[in-house]
């Protein structure tokens, strides 16, 4: 199989041995073992629990380790690129955190209102807000999203799907207390309103989140504050 | 521009979309049933010369694309010029201004 790696501006091809079940974390590893061991990747887990292996795959952002070769190879070739919309440091490994800041510039920090003396706050797990945390909960932090999201390519100061989605389950959290606070977060310059809704993040998400549907919960819920007064 | 213009920017372009369904509706229906049978500036005139129906219909079509257009451009302007600041947003009242002039001229022209 010919696999092209991007390596700084330009591909490099290599031959790569196909084996039943390989994933595409298979093939990077096989390379930099045997065939170039200046490579530079990133991973950790192997298992998709982690959410450092992704890199773009044929085009599009994908975990290489749940990836498989026969779901993505195109004629039998693959192309392998960092992730997009992040400074690349090396290879196929990007800088990740103006990612991870903007999940702090969206609030993405939890506010308690009790301290550990008081007792657990209780909520009903078929409360209708809890419904929307739990959709919306599970996000890994793997950028995949963000490197699919066509308006973090065009405004690199757009707050981007993961950050938006880990907001949203915050503002649906009766626990929390920064409600409002974080509604200004998220609704700013290049905030929830920028979202074109696309989708893309919701077509690429590994977890099949939507991020989209998080966002628009957030832009109804802005809306609704701003109506109420509380903006 | 703060959250709170934000926020009311993008109500502000959600209400006007609601409007523009509307009178985008309207108005299509109006020309497929207008056209029946040929279309002259006579027939035109007709209907609208002095029907003050017609005169409100149009002027809040104008004025809700006046609002839409201006706010969608601002998005546009945005993420492939990189242009922002208070330079974008005074361009864009210029141009929203001028959509409301024209329009309403259009509007007052097809009335008087």
């Amino acid at each position: 199989m010919k696999v092209f790696v991007k390596r700084d501006s330009s591909f490099r091809e290599f031959e790569v041995p196909r084996y039943p079940s390989q994933t595409v974390l298979d093939v990077v590893t096989y390379i930099q073992r045997e065939l170039d061991p200046t490579l530079a990747y990133r991973f950790a887990c192997r298992v998709g629990m982690c959410g450092s292996c992704a890199m773009t795959v044929n085009g599009a952002p994908r975990w290489t380790c749940r990836t498989h070769v026969d779901k993505v190879a195109l004629d039998g070739r693959l192309r392998i690129e960092p992730l997009r919309n992040l400074p690349v440091i090396r290879d196929l490994v990007t800088d990740m955190s103006a990612f991870f800041d903007k999940w702090a510039h969206a609030m993405g920090k939890f506010e308690g209102q009790r301290t550990r003396r008081d007792d657990f706050q209780r909520v009903r797990p078929d409360d209708e807000k809890r419904k929307q945390v739990d959709a919306a909960i599970e996000c890994i932090g793997c950028a995949v999203c963000y490197s699919a999201c066509d308006v973090a390519r065009w405004n690199p100061d757009y707050l981007g799907p993961a950050a938006l989605n880990r907001a949203w389950t915050l503002v649906m959290d009766e626990r929390d207390k920064a409600h409002t606070e974080r509604l200004r977060a998220v609704a700013g310059d290049a905030g929830c309103h920028s979202c074109h809704t696309h989708m893309s993040c919701t077509e690429r998400c590994p977890k099949a989140l939507s991020p989209t549907a998080s966002i628009a919960g957030l832009k109804r819920e802005v809306a609704k504050a701003l109506l109420k007064g509380e903006f | 521009m703060s959250s709170r213009g934000e926020t009311q920017l993008w109500l502000a372009q959600r209400v006007s979309a609601a409007v523009l369904a509307l009178c985008v509706s309207v108005h299509l229906a109006t020309v497929i049933y207008a056209v029946r049978g040929g279309l002259s500036a006579a027939e035109i005139l007709g209907r609208t010369r002095g029907n003050g129906a017609w005169l409100a219909f149009y002027a809040l079509f104008v004025l809700a694309a006046s609002v839409h257009a201006p706010i969608g451009l601002r998005a546009v302007l945005t993420e492939w010029l990189r242009w922002r600041g208070a330079s974008r947003d005074l361009f864009l009242l210029a141009f929203a201004v001028l959509l409301l002039f024209i329009g309403l001229r259009a509007v007052f022209a097809v009335f008087a």
